[in-house]
């Protein structure tokens, strides 16, 4: 071994007991977590194949089709429908039907043709794409705001008005279809002389540049479906975070932090809440078929611009591509969040390991 | 009933008798299922019988005095008006014309099990009598909710019952065997579990051919439902499996030649039978929910059946929702019965202290 290399090892060492310890495990993690992160992608992409095999089977064991419509109109002949047909590849067989659509969407970002509204599959998704991660995001941000502290608050404090309300709430959330919830509210709503019921808007603002009074409406057209939206999440959150709160304080080291003198809101908060939460994250990925099924069944009931009503539009007028195209879409939302969260929850408990 | 007093099922029958809430949903739950078992003779009306002229009615009350006497329970006959400030019409009791609820009486006929019946629990002469009101097309919302429950409340104990014969046979072939086979199958289910259910669920609904008979759509809604249910059930049976697979009595039964399928279905499930029966009573609520979200879109059982769901789908109609609330009734019983189950479910998993299980 040369001088060089003696003084190279010399000066690393040195750089690394100046680095710390700390800071040289922090970046093993970050490699180590890049790693699992690239493994869990990879293994996602079958799991999405076959995904996109199962729905375009589905759909094509769809009886009839758009196109067959057509042939009930006196005014397109036979030949018309087997033009357009063969325009859109659709005289093919259906492995090469199956290959074109994926590798369209793989590679071209096109999702196809929508034969209901005459306009390509994307321009149509894309409209409704942000009222709908609006919806959605602002309706699990408000079931995890709620949820959490009631359940902390109901595993703390377990008998009282509060317990026995939430929990009674907790089993009429579960047992309740979100579309009843939100035919109740809107019974309530009419009954009280409202008339803020369906859509996002009063006629008047709906073509109005933003303002006040028009954000108001729109809060007034928006909790019906925020609260049917939330229900069942809110309360299977709310009793899991009870749950888990309860187990952590029968643990001993909460005896142990009470017995050497901490305070309760210290034990309670530091320690308990702390070790409570973790197993919620990886629920996170868990809330979005949740949300996506509420969306259809909300949506459609309070005629929102939103994909559900679109995903059940489709399928009823057998518009394939739409149909095709939005189950696609929430199922990689789906494995995304699930992988999300999972990283999610290595990032605030230190003791998950990759492997 | 027991006769050693120390035997696991005696001890864990007594846990369950401990959990109040359990107890009485149970009692409710076999409520729920005599009705639905004796459907035809508890609701007056068939389910498709209109009563001209007694459109969305509401609902009638049961009286018990009339005039200051005490009498047999009766309703009041009810006579349109118009209201003078809003034209629209609507229903005044008819205090003059008392209408004694007669029991066991002749009415619509049904087909009790293959019996031709028309003898009815109750009903009325000369009259209506709608304990719920009535829907746009002058129909007993009562009695099609009795009936509807025949649908809502076997969807979820059929399908349960086929994801269970589909999910043992899959969960255990794949806990068993490991290996590709397990790969496989398990592929097969984390792709079933990866896709969102009520959006695949819809896509299937859309399969069945809206000309079959309502016996095949029935069975064609059920066949949807375990299709995508079995494999939640697969993977608890897969983790039971395993954990046994390599225990004595198995092995003793491999070592005295049992074929491999005969082993999983006499010797594995009965022993994983407490799981089995908690994992099936928190399924249930799924199905019956998932039923009634189906047909409530226009998706599951269609008319001349009646089902919850399809029932709550009238009440689309904002504006007729806001005029005639009583449409909403039969969400009450869909609460009730999800209600009932989970609590039975909880109850049971206390009872078997199976903690693992979530």
């Amino acid at each position: 071994m040369g001088q060089g290399a003696l003084a190279f090892l010399a000066q690393f060492s040195a750089w690394e007991s100046n680095l710390g310890r700390s800071t040289i495990s922090t970046l093993r993690g970050v490699t180590a977590m890049l790693i699992y992160t690239a493994r869990r992608l990879l293994l996602a992409i079958p799991t999405l194949v076959l995904i996109s095999m199962l729905i375009f089977a589905v759909m094509q064991l769809q009886p009839g089709g758009f196109l067959s419509n057509y042939l009930d109109d006196p005014r397109f002949s036979e030949e018309t429908v087997n033009n357009i047909k063969r325009q859109f590849g659709l005289d093919q067989p259906l492995h090469i039907q199956y290959w074109n659509w994926l590798t369209s969407i793989v590679f071209r970002g096109d999702f196809g043709f929508s034969f209901l509204s005459g306009r390509p599959v994307s321009s149509i998704i894309w409209e409704r794409v942000g009222w709908t991660v609006a919806l959605a995001s602002l309706t699990l941000a408000i079931t995890w705001l709620i949820a959490v502290p009631l359940g902390i608050a109901t595993a703390l404090r377990r008998r009282g008005v509060l317990a026995t309300g939430s929990n009674f709430l907790g089993y009429m959330g579960l047992a309740t279809p979100d579309f009843l919830i939100a035919l109740l509210l809107i019974y309530m709503v009419l009954s009280l002389g409202g008339t803020n019921v369906g859509g996002l808007f009063s006629p008047q603002y709906i073509d109005a540049p933003w303002s006040w009074d028009r954000f108001i409406n729109f809060l007034s057209h928006l909790w019906i479906p925020i609260v049917a939206m939330s229900a069942e999440g809110l309360a299977g959150l709310m009793r899991q975070m009870r749950a888990n709160l309860l187990d952590v304080l029968g643990m001993d080291y909460i005896r142990t932090a009470r017995a050497k003198g901490l305070a309760e809101r210290v034990v309670i908060y530091r320690h308990a809440v702390r070790n409570a939460i973790n197993p919620m994250i990886s629920l996170a990925g868990l809330s979005l078929p949740q949300l996506i099924s509420s969306d259809i069944v909300v949506a459609k009931l309070l005629s929102l611009p939103t994909m559900g009503p679109l995903l059940l539009d489709s399928l009823f007028a057998k518009d394939q591509q739409v149909a095709m195209a939005i189950l696609m879409l929430s199922a990689v939302l789906l494995v995304v969040g699930n992988l999300l969260a999972d990283i999610a929850l290595s990032l605030a408990d230190p003791r998950i390991r990759y492997d | 009933m027991f006769k050693d007093r120390n035997s696991p099922l005696y001890l864990a029958w007594r846990r369950f008798l401990r959990h109040r809430p359990g107890v009485l949903s149970a009692v409710v739950l076999l409520l729920l299922y005599l009705m639905a078992l004796f459907a035809g003779f508890i609701a007056p009306y068939s389910v498709a019988t209109q009563h001209v002229g007694s459109g969305n009615q509401p609902p009638q009350r049961i009286y018990f005095f009339h005039e200051g006497q005490l009498r047999r329970p009766f309703v009041y006959a009810l006579k349109k008006e118009r209201d003078p400030v809003t034209f629209l019409q609507i229903y005044k009791e008819d205090r003059t014309q008392p209408m004694p609820i007669r029991f066991l009486v002749r009415g619509d006929s049904y087909s009790f099990y293959g019996l031709r019946s028309n003898l009815h629990l109750f009903g009325v002469e000369n009259g209506t009598i709608f304990l719920m009101g009535s829907d746009k097309l002058g129909r007993d919302i009562f009695s099609r909710t009795v009936i509807g429950s025949q649908i809502s409340l076997t969807v979820g104990l059929v399908g349960v019952a086929i994801s269970f014969v589909i999910g043992i046979l899959m969960g255990g072939i794949s806990g068993y065997y490991g290996g590709w086979v397990d790969l496989v199958i398990q592929r097969v289910i984390e792709v079933l579990l990866s896709i969102p259910r009520l959006p695949i669920l819809l896509a299937l609904a859309t399969i069945i051919p809206s000309n079959w008979p309502s016996t095949y759509v029935y069975l064609g809604i059920v066949a949807v439902l375990a299709f995508i249910g079995w494999a939640s059930l697969a993977r608890v049976v897969r983790g039971q499996v395993i954990a046994l697979r390599d225990i004595e009595y198995v092995t003793a039964a491999r070592a005295l030649g049992q074929k491999d399928l005969t082993i999983i279905a006499r010797h594995i499930t009965p022993n994983i039978s407490s799981y089995l029966i908690i994992a099936a009573t928190l399924a249930l609520p799924g199905y019956i929910l998932g039923e009634s979200t189906l047909s409530f879109l226009g998706l599951g059982v269609k008319e001349p059946m009646a089902s919850w769901g399809l029932l709550l789908a009238d009440a689309q109609d904002l504006s007729a929702l806001s005029q005639y609330p009583w449409m909403l009734w039969p969400g009450a019983f869909i609460v009730l019965s999800v209600l009932c189950y989970n609590f039975v479910g909880d109850a049971l998993r206390d009872a078997a202290d199976v903690r693992s299980m979530d």
